[in-house]
C-alpha cells in the first residue's frame, strides 16, 4: 500500500561518516554480491564484458572536491583549499518519500514496523515513476527484468536467523573496512546511531525536498593544527665550538 | 542485541537460507591475504564474507575481496594447457594434455639443467609462495630467480631491514590504538589494504591527527587532517628539513638513541684509508663507543656504558667520532633548513616548521605510558612502557623513485630521532621482524651455476659488502638481471624489470628459458610495454626467438599469455591449496605471528592445476634434489599439501608454524604433524601465535621478545638488535669505490658508488628527472592503485570493471588552464620514451607539477575475454607506455643501491590533442585473439538468480 | 529527463483526445454542437483513438504491461493511479456522449453527457499534469505552470483537431475558429510563462545540500571528480539527459512556430476565407500544430533537470 504509515515502530537506517570514508568501494561490491543473490535477486548486469556495461547496484560511491567548507582547513598555510570527499549513496529509507506515494500499484511501500522502504517486484509494472520521484537516485531499474529494484536495507540479513547474531547487519556495514558505516534504529534516541548523529552533527541530504531521510551523514570534521607553529628553544644553548650542548647529557645504555 | 523480525505481513522472507555450507579460506584478490568465509549454495558461491576471527581483516572485506565471485567465475579463466602453434603474440595455441605440457617443460628444463642451469630465468611476479619458488630455483641450480619485489618496493624493504631490521611495506604497522600523530608518505592503498583501513578508522574514531604526504589528495589522503601535496621525489628533502628543525630545537630522544640505535658508535675518520667511515671495533668485532664514565673506548654493545654522542676521540691511533655527531652536523647545515628546501618540495617553510613542532609536541609533550612491566636485553627490569605517540608509514611514493632507498632511510632516521620505533604509539614491528642488522643470509650463487647441482642457497639475500656481490672472476654479473653487481649492489629482491631486456641483449648472457609465474610482463608490469613486446618476439639472424622458450603460468587470459610458448593454466584462488608462510611474506601483526592456508572450496570445472602442485611435479620429473627421494621417487607424491605439511627447511621448521609436532601441540618449531592442515581448517584456515604481553613493544631490545622469537626460529640468537642511523655496509661499498679492498668497482661505476653509498641519508634529484630537460618535460606523471582493482586482474571482473573501465589523467585546474586544456579533453602525454593519449579530469587536489592516473586500467584489445569495444581498450590507457626501463645513459632506470624500478621518476609534457583526435585513446596495439576454449563473457549476467529461485 | 517516445506520444495524443472531447462537450452544453452523424462519429472516434493509442503506448512501454491493471489500485496517493482510474472512467461518459451526439434518436441527454465528459476529460488531463507537477525533484515540472500548460494545450490541440475535422467534413462549428485562436494564444502564453519560469529559477537543492554539506560553511562548493561508475547507468540515462542550451533554444522556436504561430495564422485566415477553402487550411494547421506540440512535449522532458544530477556534477537542477 503506497499510503505512508503515519509512524513506524522503528526507524532503521544507516549513518555514514564522510570524515572517515576512503572511497574504497567495499560497501559497493559487498552490497552487490549479497543482493544479487538476495531478496531482490538478481542485480542484472548488461554488457557485462563489453562497452557500455550497465548493472543494477544499490550502493554507489562518488568522489567530490569540496571548497568553502570548515572541513577543508581554511588556514592559508594549507597547500590546498579543497578537500576530496568520498560519498556513498544508497536509499535513505525516507520517512516521507514520494517514491512510495507516487507508485500506482502498491509495489513500492514503506514498512510500518521498521520503516524500510521496499519494492514488491511481483506488483511492480515497471513504470519508473518512483525513480523519478526519488531525488537521491536510489532506485535502480532492472531493464532486463522490467522491474524497479532498490536497497532493501538488507532486510534478508538483519533479521536472518540463519546468520550469526553479529552478522545480522547490512552487508555494506559488515564489510566497511574503516567502520564509516553504522546501522541502527534512528528512532530510538538512545541507540548508538542516534548518539553518533547527535555527537557529530549528522545531517539530512536535500532537506529541502521534505522527504525526511532516515539515513544520516556525518560531515567531514574541521581540520585543526595540533601544536604552536614554533618550537621552543633547545634546553641548552649551543656548546662552545658550535655544536649542540644538550647532547652532552649523561645517558646510559 | 539481535533484531527480531517484525510481523510486517508483506511476504518478505527475512530469514532465507544463505548457505548449504560455509568454508573458510584466504582471499587472493590481492596480497593482503584476508580471511574469508565462503558461503556455498548448490555448489556455487552465494556470498563471501570476511572472517571476523582473522588477524588480518577482522571480518571486513575490501572492494576487491567482495567481488571474488566474479573473479572466480571470470570468462577469462584459462581452461587447459596450451602449446603455441603460431607466431608469438598471434595467440595461436593448441590445447594439450597435462602430461604433454609437463613433458615439454621437463625436456626444456632438463636440457638446461644438464648443461648450464643459469639459462633458466625463473621469475614469479606477484607470487605468494616465494619460499617454495625460491627453494625450487635453488634445487634447480639457477641464480636467476626473483619475484616482483625488485620493481615493487625493494627500496622500502632494503632501507628498512638495513636500518631498523624491519620495514614498512606490510612488515610493520603503526600503533593504531595509541598513536596521536600519524604521518603517511606516498601510500594509495598498500599491501596491508584492510589493516590500514581498519587502523585509519580507529584513528578517526579517536580523533588523532593524520597527516598525509602525497602529491595526490585521494583515498587515504582525502580523510587526512592535513594533506601535504609534496612534489614527487622530494620527500627526502622534506624529511631531512624536519630532522634539521628537530635537531636545532633539541627535540630528539637522546635516551632512545643511546639505548637502541648506533648513534653512539664511533666512526673512524681517516680519509684515504681502508677503514675510513667504518665503525671502530674491538678485537671481537664489537662496535665501540666512547664511555664517558671511564673516558675510554668500550664496546657499544655493553649495558654499563655512558656513551658520548659528540666529540672526537682517539681510538687505536685513529680519530673517531660518534655517528650521532656526523649525523647532526650534516643535517644542521643550512642546506637542510626549511627555507632551503621549501620551493623544491612544494611545501612552505612555515608548514615544515609547524609539522616539526607538531611532531615534537606529540612525541615529547604527549607521551603515553602503558602499565606493562618488561625486561630488556640486559636483564634490566622496567615497570612500564613509555611511548612517544608518533607513527609513520610509507610505501611506493617513496620507493618507486631512484632516490627511494635514501628517502626511506631518512624517514627511519626521523622515527629514530623521535624515539618512535616499536614504542607505544609508534611504528611497530610484526614478527618475524625485527631481524638483525645487517640481515642475513647472503644471496646464493657466488660460485655460479653448475650443471645438475643445486645453487646451495636461496638466490636472494642480503649483501654486507663488495665481497658478497654476485660477480664472476672477470667481474661480470652472475645473474641475468645484474642484481648484486656494481650497478645495483644491494638489489635484495632482484630486478625483474631488467630480465627480458638483458636476456634479449645477451647481456650478461643469453638464456634458454624464461619461466614466468603470474607476472603480466607483456603489459602492465613492464616499463616501456611496446619495447618489451618487441623483445619477447625478437628473433636472431637464424629466425629463432632470442628468448628461445617462454613458459608461463597464469590463471587468466592476460596479455602475456599471447607471448608464451607453453601455458600452464592455474586454478582460481577458491580452487586450490596455498600456504601463506612465515618464510615468505608473513601476515603477522604487531602482537602475534600468523600464517594461513587456502583450501579448495570448489573443484575446478576445467583442466587446470595449481601452479605449486605443477612445480613440485616438474621438480620431481627433473629429479631435483629435495624433490625426490634417494630412489628417485617423488618426495611429495601427495602434491602441494604433502609439501606444506612435510617439508622441513631446517629441522622442525616448515612452511606452517602452527600445530607442529606429532600431536600438534608445538608452534614455530616441531616435527611435521600429519593432521596439521585439518587443525588449520578447524581454526578458520589460519594460525596466530601471540607474542607474550610483556613483549609487545621494544622488540629490538625486549628480552622476552628476543627469546620468544629465537624459540620460534625467527632469530638466530636472542640478542639485542641495534638500529642503524649510520649504515656501515654502504660505506664499505664506498670505500671500495675509493680504492679499498680486493673487490672494486670498474671505473665507470666508481663515482656513482662513491656518490650514492653514503652511510647517512642523502637526497638527490631522481635520475630520469635529472636526465631530461625539465622545461620540455615540466610535469611529473604518477600512477596510483585504485582500491577496487588489483593491477590487471580487475578488468575481467564484471563488477569491478563497472566501477572503473576508463582511467582519466588527473591534472590541476591551473596547470590545465595554462595549456588551454579543458575538463574532459583528450590530451597527449609525452615523455622522452614515448607518448600516449588520455582523457583529462581536472581537480584541485593534486600537486601543480604533477599529473596522475589509476594504474593498470588500460588493457590490450581482446585480452581478458573482454569485447574489443570495451573501454579498457578504447578509452583507457597505460602510463607504462611512456616509462622507460633505461636511462638515457643506458643504465637501468632504477635506484642505484637497490635496483628498485623508478616508475615514478618519469617526466612528461601534456598537450591538448588535435580536434580530430578528441575521441578515444586510439592505441595502435593490435587485437589479441582469445586462445582456444575462451569465449567472451555473456552480455547479460544474472548471477544469483538461481539462489532466489531456490529460496522461493 | 530522458524524452521517451511513449510518454511524449501518450501525453500529447491523449491530451488532444481529452481536449477534443471537452470542447465538444462544452459546445454541446452551449448548444453549439452541430448534429451530424459523420461529424459526431469522426470526432468521437478520433478522440477515443487518440486517447486509447496514447494509453496503450504508455502501457506497452511498461516493464510489465500484463500487470497494468494493478495501477488502478493506489488512487489514494498516486496521481498515476488516479489518472488510470479517471482515464478508464472517462470512457463511460465519452461513449455515452458519442452515442448521444451521433444518434439523437436514442434520446440520451447530450448536454448532460457533454458536461460530464468535459469534466472527466479535464480531470484526467489534470491528473496527468499532476503526475509531473507532484515530482519535487524535478523543478521544471514541480511548478505552478505545469497544470495550466497541460490543460490549455489539451484544449488547444483538441479544439484545433475538432476544427480540422469539421472543416474536413464541411461542417460549420460557430465560434470554433475564434476559440482556437484564443486557445492557441493562451497556449503560447502559458508555455511562454512556463519557459520563463524554468529559465529564471532553479530547484531548491544544490550540490552542497545534496551532500549534506550546505551547513558546514558560508560558501560551500561541491564539484564532482569521479562518478561511481565510469559508464552511464540507469539513473543517468533516465534522469541525466541533458540538452545543450543552444539546441533547446532552437527547438523552442520550432515549437513556438509550429505549435502555435503557424496554426494560429492558418486558422484565423480560414475565418476570412470561404467555407470551401477553410478545410484546406485547418487540416494542415492541425498537422503542423501536432508536430509543434510533439517538439514542445519533447522539450518538456529534455529540458527538465532532475535533482539527482546534482550528484553527477550539475551545479543546479
Ligand atoms: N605504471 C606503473 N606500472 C606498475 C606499477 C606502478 O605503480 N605504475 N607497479 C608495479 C608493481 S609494484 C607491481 S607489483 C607490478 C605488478 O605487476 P604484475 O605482477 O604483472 O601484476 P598483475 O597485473 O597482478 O599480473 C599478474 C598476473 O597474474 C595473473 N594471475 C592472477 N591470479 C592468478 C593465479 O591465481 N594464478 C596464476 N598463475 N596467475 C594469476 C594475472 O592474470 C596476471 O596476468 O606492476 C608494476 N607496474
Ligand atoms: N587495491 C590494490 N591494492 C594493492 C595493489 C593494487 O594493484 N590494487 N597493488 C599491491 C602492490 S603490488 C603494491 S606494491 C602496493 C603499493 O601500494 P602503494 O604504496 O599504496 O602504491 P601506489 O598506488 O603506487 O601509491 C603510491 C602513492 O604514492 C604517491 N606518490 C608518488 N610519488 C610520490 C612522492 O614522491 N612522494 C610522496 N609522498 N608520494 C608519492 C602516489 O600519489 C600514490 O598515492 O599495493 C598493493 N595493494
Ligand atoms: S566501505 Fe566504507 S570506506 Fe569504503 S567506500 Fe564504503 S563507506 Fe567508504
Ligand atoms: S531515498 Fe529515494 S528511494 Fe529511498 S526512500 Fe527516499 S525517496 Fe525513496
Ligand atoms: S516502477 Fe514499480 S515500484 Fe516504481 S512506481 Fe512503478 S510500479 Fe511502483
Ligand atoms: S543496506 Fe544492504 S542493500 Fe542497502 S546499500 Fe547496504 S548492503 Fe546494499
Ligand atoms: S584486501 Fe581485499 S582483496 Fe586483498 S586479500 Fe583482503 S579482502 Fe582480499
Ligand atoms: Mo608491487
Amino acid at each position: 500500500m503506497t499510503s505512508l504509515p503515519a509512524k513506524t515502530e522503528k526507524k532503521l537506517g544507516l549513518v555514514i561518516d564522510l570524515d572517515t570514508c576512503v572511497g574504497c568501494q567495499a560497501c559497493v561490491t559487498n552490497c552487490k554480491q549479497w543482493n544479487t543473490g538476495g531478496h531482490m535477486a538478481p542485480l542484472t548486469d548488461l554488457n557485462a564484458y563489453a562497452a557500455e556495461a550497465d548493472g543494477v547496484w544499490f550502493n554507489r560511491v562518488h568522489t567530490y572536491e569540496v571548497t568553502g567548507s570548515t572541513a577543508c582547513g581554511a588556514s592559508p598555510a594549507r597547500n590546498s583549499s579543497s578537500r576530496t570527499m568520498h560519498f556513498p549513496r544508497s536509499c535513505l529509507h525516507c520517512e516521507k518519500p514520494d517514491c512510495v506515494t507516487v507508485c500506482p500499484t502498491g509495489a513500492s511501500y514503506k514498512r510500518e514496523s521498521d520503516g524500510i522502504v521496499l519494492v514488491n517486484e511481483d506488483k511492480c509494472i515497471g513504470c519508473k515513476l518512483c525513480s523519478w520521484a526519488c531525488p537521491y537516485g536510489a532506485r535502480e531499474f532492472d531493464v532486463f527484468e522490467g522491474v524497479m529494484k532498490k536497497c532493501t536495507l538488507c532486510v534478508d540479513r538483519i533479521y536472518n536467523e540463519n546468520l550469526a547474531e553479529e552478522d545480522r547487519v547490512p552487508a555494506c556495514v559488515l564489510t566497511c573496512p574503516t567502520s564509516a558505516r553504522h546501522f541502527g534504529d534512528l528512532g530510538d534516541p538512545n541507540s548508538n546511531v542516534s548518539k553518533l548523529v547527535a555527537a557529530r552533527g549528522g545531517v539530512d541530504l536535500m532537506p529541502e525536498m521534505g522527504y525526511a531521510p532516515t539515513n544520516k551523514y556525518l560531515p567531514p570534521r574541521a581540520r585543526k593544527d595540533t601544536a604552536p607553529a614554533a618550537m621552543p628553544a633547545p634546553e641548552l644553548a649551543p656548546a662552545p665550538g658550535g655544536f649542540l650542548g644538550w647532547v652532552d647529557k649523561l645517558l646510559s645504555r | 542485541m539481535a533484531l527480531v523480525a517484525p510481523r510486517e505481513n508483506d511476504g518478505v522472507n527475512t530469514s532465507p537460507t544463505v548457505a548449504d555450507e560455509v568454508k573458510t579460506t584466504t582471499c587472493y584478490m590481492c596480497a593482503c591475504r584476508c580471511g574469508i568465509k565462503v558461503h556455498l549454495r548448490d555448489g556455487q558461491v552465494r556470498y563471501i564474507q570476511g572472517n571476523r576471527d582473522h588477524p588480518v581483516n577482522k571480518g571486513v572485506l575490501c572492494g576487491k575481496g567482495s567481488a571474488g565471485i566474479m573473479q572466480h567465475y571470470s570468462p577469462a579463466r584459462l581452461r587447459k594447457p596450451l602449446k603455441r602453434v603460431g607466431e608469438r603474440g598471434a595467440s595461436e595455441f593448441a590445447e594439450i594434455e597435462w602430461d604433454e605440457a609437463l613433458e615439454i617443460a621437463t625436456t626444456w628444463l632438463g636440457d638446461i639443467r644438464k648443461t648450464d642451469p643459469k639459462k633458466l630465468a625463473f621469475f614469479t611476479g606477484r607470487d605468494q609462495s616465494q619460499s617454495l619458488t625460491g627453494w625450487w630455483a635453488n634445487q634447480f641450480g639457477t641464480p636467476n630467480y626473483a619475484a616482483h619485489g625488485g620493481f615493487c618496493s625493494v627500496n622500502m624493504a632494503t632501507a628498512g631491514i638495513y636500518t631498523i631490521g624491519g620495514s614498512f611495506w606490510e612488515f610493520g604497522e603503526p600503533d593504531w590504538a595509541h598513536t596521536k600523530y600519524f604521518m603517511m608518505f606516498g601510500v594509495a592503498e598498500d599491501h596491508d589494504s584492510n589493516p590500514i583501513k581498519i587502523g585509519l578508522g580507529k584513528l578517526k574514531a579517536r580523533g588523532a591527527k593524520f597527516v598525509s604526504v602525497n602529491p595526490a589528495q585521494t583515498g587515504y589522503s582525502a580523510i587526512a587532517d592535513e594533506w601535504l601535496g609534496v612534489r614527487p621525489g622530494t620527500d627526502g628533502l622534506f624529511v631531512l628539513a624536519l630532522v634539521h628543525e628537530l635537531l636545532k630545537a633539541g627535540k630528539v630522544d637522546l635516551d632512545y638513541l643511546v639505548k637502541y640505535t648506533n648513534a653512539p658508535w664511533l666512526v673512524v675518520q681517516a680519509p684515504g684509508s681502508a677503514d675510513d667511515g667504518l665503525i671502530a671495533r674491538d678485537d671481537q668485532g664489537n662496535p665501540l663507543c666512547w664511555d664517558k664514565t671511564t673516558n675510554a673506548a668500550a664496546s657499544a654493545l655493553r649495558a654499563d656504558v655512558t656513551p658520548a654522542l659528540r666529540g672526537a676521540f682517539d681510538v687505536n691511533g685513529k680519530k673517531a667520532v660518534p655517528a650521532f655527531e656526523l649525523m647532526a652536523a650534516r643535517y644542521l647545515d643550512d642546506a637542510y633548513a626549511p627555507e632551503a628546501v621549501a620551493a623544491r618540495c612544494g611545501i612552505s617553510a612555515a608548514t615544515i616548521k609547524r609539522i616539526a613542532a607538531e611532531l615534537a609536541h606529540a612525541a615529547f609533550q604527549e607521551t603515553i605510558e602503558l602499565p606493562i612491566a618488561w625486561t630488556d636485553w640486559a636483564g634490566r627490569k622496567h615497570d612500564k612502557m613509555v611511548g612517544r605517540p608518533v607513527a609513520m608509514h610509507a610505501m611506493r611514493g617513496i620507493s618507486a623513485h631512484s632516490n627511494g632507498f635514501h628517502t626511506c632511510r631518512a624517514i627511519h632516521l626521523l622515527q629514530m630521532l623521535l624515539g618512535t620505533i616499536d614504542v607505544p604509539g609508534g611504528f611497530r614491528y610484526k614478527p618475524p621482524f625485527p631481524r638483525p642488522t645487517p640481515p642475513g643470509p647472503k644471496p646464493a650463487g657466488k660460485a655460479g651455476a653448475k650443471p645438475n647441482t643445486p645453487l646451495g642457497g636461496i638466490p636472494l639475500g642480503f649483501v654486507t659488502g663488495p665481497e658478497d656481490l654476485l660477480l664472476d672472476e672477470a667481474g661480470r654479473a652472475i645473474r641475468i638481471d645484474k642484481a648484486y653487481t656494481w650497478e645495483h649492489p644491494i638489489a635484495s629482491h632482484g630486478l625483474m624489470h631488467m630480465v627480458i631486456a638483458n636476456a634479449v641483449k645477451g647481456d650478461p648472457y643469453p638464456i634458454d628459458t624464461l619461466f614466468l609465474y603470474m607476472a603480466n610482463m607483456a603489459w602492465n608490469s613492464s616499463m616501456n610495454t611496446r619495447a618489451t613486446i618487441d623483445m619477447l618476439t625478437a628473433k636472431d639472424e637464424s629466425g629463432a626467438y632470442k628468448i628461445p622458450h617462454i613458459i608461463y603460468s597464469d590463471a587468466y587470459f592476460s596479455e602475456t599469455v599471447a607471448y608464451a610458448d607453453l601455458i600452464l593454466p592455474d586454478t582460481t584462488y577458491l580452487e586450490r591449496w596455498d600456504c601463506i608462510s612465515l618464510m615468505d611474506r608473513p601476515i603477522s601483526d604487531a602482537e602475534a605471528a600468523s600464517d594461513a592456508i587456502r583450501q579448495p572450496v570448489l573443484q575446478p570445472d576445467r583442466d587446470v592445476r595449481s601452479f605449486q602442485a605443477v612445480l613440485l611435479d616438474l621438480g620431481a620429473r627433473l629429479k631435483l634434489p629435495g624433490l625426490v627421494n634417494d630412489d628417485g621417487t617423488p618426495k611429495y607424491p601427495g602434491g602441494y599439501t604433502d609439501y606444506i605439511v612435510n617439508h622441513e627447511r631446517a629441522p622442525g621448521i616448515g612452511p606452517l608454524a602452527g600445530w607442529r609436532g606429532p600431536d600438534g601441540a608445538q608452534q614455530g618449531r616441531g616435527n611435521p604433524n600429519p593432521k596439521q592442515l585439518q587443525a588449520y581448517i578447524d581454526n578458520g584456515c589460519f594460525w596466530r601465535g601471540e607474542i607474550p604481553h610483556e613483549a609487545h613493544y621494544f622488540k629490538m631490545a625486549n628480552a622476552t621478545y628476543l627469546n620468544w622469537a629465537h624459540g620460534m626460529g625467527f632469530l638466530p640468537k636472542p640478542e639485542q638488535i641495534v638500529l642503524q642511523i649510520y649504515c656501515e655496509p654502504l660505506q664499505k661499498f664506498r670505500n671500495a669505490a675509493r680504492g679499498a679492498g680486493p673487490v672494486q668497482p670498474p671505473e665507470k661505476d666508481r663515482a656513482r658508488i662513491d656518490a650514492y653509498f653514503d652511510p647517512l641519508p642523502i637526497w638527490y634529484a631522481p635520475f630520469d628527472e635529472a636526465a631530461v630537460d625539465t622545461t620540455e618535460y615540466p610535469l611529473h606523471a604518477l600512477t596510483q592503485r585504485p582500491m577496487h582493482h588489483y593491477h590487471s586482474w580487475g578488468s575481467q571482473n564484471a563488477w569491478l570493471r563497472q566501477i572503473t573501465a576508463q582511467n582519466r589523467l588527473f591534472m590541476h585546474r591551473d596547470t590545465a588552464a595554462a595549456r588551454n586544456i579543458n575538463d574532459d579533453d583528450w590530451v597527449w602525454i609525452t615523455s622522452r620514451a614515448g607518448r600516449v593519449k588520455a582523457q583529462v579530469k581536472l581537480v584541485d587536489g593534486v600537486n601543480r607539477d604533477t599529473v596522475w592516473t589509476w594504474n593498470a586500467i588500460g588493457k590490450r584489445k581482446g585480452a581478458w575475454a573482454l569485447a574489443p569495444n570495451a573501454p579498457e581498450a578504447t578509452r583507457a590507457f597505460l602510463l607504462n607506455h611512456v616509462i622507460s626501463e633505461h636511462l638515457p645513459d643506458g643504465r637501468s632506470n632504477s635506484d642505484p643501491i637497490t635496483g628498485q624500478a623508478a616508475w615514478f621518476d618519469v617526466r612528461v609534457k601534456v598537450e591538448r590533442a588535435a580536434d580530430h583526435e578528441q575521441n578515444d585513446a586510439s592505441h595502435d596495439f593490435g587485437e589479441l585473439h582469445p586462445p582456444p576454449g575462451i569465449t567472451p563473457g555473456p552480455d547479460v549476467l544474472q548471477y544469483g538468480k538461481s539462489f532466489r529461485e531456490a529460496a522461493e | 529527463m530522458h524524452p521517451a517516445f511513449s510518454v511524449i506520444f501518450f501525453t500529447t495524443a491523449s491530451g488532444a483526445g481529452y481536449g477534443l472531447l471537452t470542447v465538444a462537450g462544452v459546445l454541446a452544453v452551449l448548444g453549439l454542437l452541430p448534429q451530424n452523424v459523420w461529424f459526431a462519429l469522426a470526432c468521437s472516434f478520433t478522440a477515443l483513438a487518440l486517447i486509447t493509442a496514447g494509453l496503450l503506448s504508455s502501457t506497452f512501454h511498461l516493464g510489465h504491461p500484463e500487470r497494468a491493471w494493478r495501477a488502478f489500485s493506489q488512487w489514494r496517493t498516486s496521481w498515476l493511479s488516479r489518472e488510470g482510474v479517471l482515464a478508464l472512467i472517462t470512457y463511460i461518459p465519452a461513449l455515452g456522449f458519442a452515442v448521444a451526439w451521433a444518434f439523437p434518436q436514442t434520446h440520451v441527454p447530450l448536454a448532460a453527457l457533454g458536461a460530464l465528459v468535459a469534466v472527466f476529460s479535464m480531470l484526467t488531463v489534470f491528473t496527468t499534469a499532476m503526475i509531473y507537477r507532484s515530482l519535487k525533484p524535478i523543478h521544471a515540472w514541480h511548478n505552478k505552470w505545469v497544470v495550466p500548460c497541460y490543460i490549455v494545450l489539451s484544449l488547444m490541440t483538441g479544439s484545433v483537431i475538432l476544427l480540422a475535422l469539421s472543416a474536413g467534413l464541411g461542417v460549420t462549428v460557430k465560434f470554433l475558429a475564434a476559440a482556437c485562436g484564443v486557445l492557441l494564444a493562451a497556449g503560447l502564453t502559458v508555455k511562454w510563462l512556463y519557459w520563463s519560469f524554468i529559465d529564471e529559477t532553479a530547484g531548491p537543492a544544490t550540490p552542497a545540500s545534496a551532500t549534506g554539506l550546505a551547513a558546514t560553511g558560508p560558501d560551500v562548493q561541491v564539484r564532482s571528480v569521479e562518478w561511481p561508475h565510469t559508464e552511464a547507468n540507469y539513473v543517468m540515462k533516465e534522469m541525466g539527459f541533458a540538452i545543450a542550451r543552444k539546441h533547446a533554444g532552437r527547438l523552442r522556436n520550432i515549437a513556438i512556430w509550429l505549435g502555435f504561430l503557424v496554426p494560429a495564422v492558418l486558422i484565423e485566415t480560414t475565418i476570412l476565407l470561404p467555407q470551401l477553402f477553410s478545410g484546406l487550411l485547418a487540416v494542415p494547421a492541425a498537422m503542423v500544430m501536432a508536430a509543434g506540440v510533439v517538439v514542445e512535449r519533447w522539450l518538456f522532458f529534455a529540458e527538465a533537470k532532475h535533482a539527482v544530477t546534482l550528484y553527477y556534477g550539475a551545479q543546479k537542477a
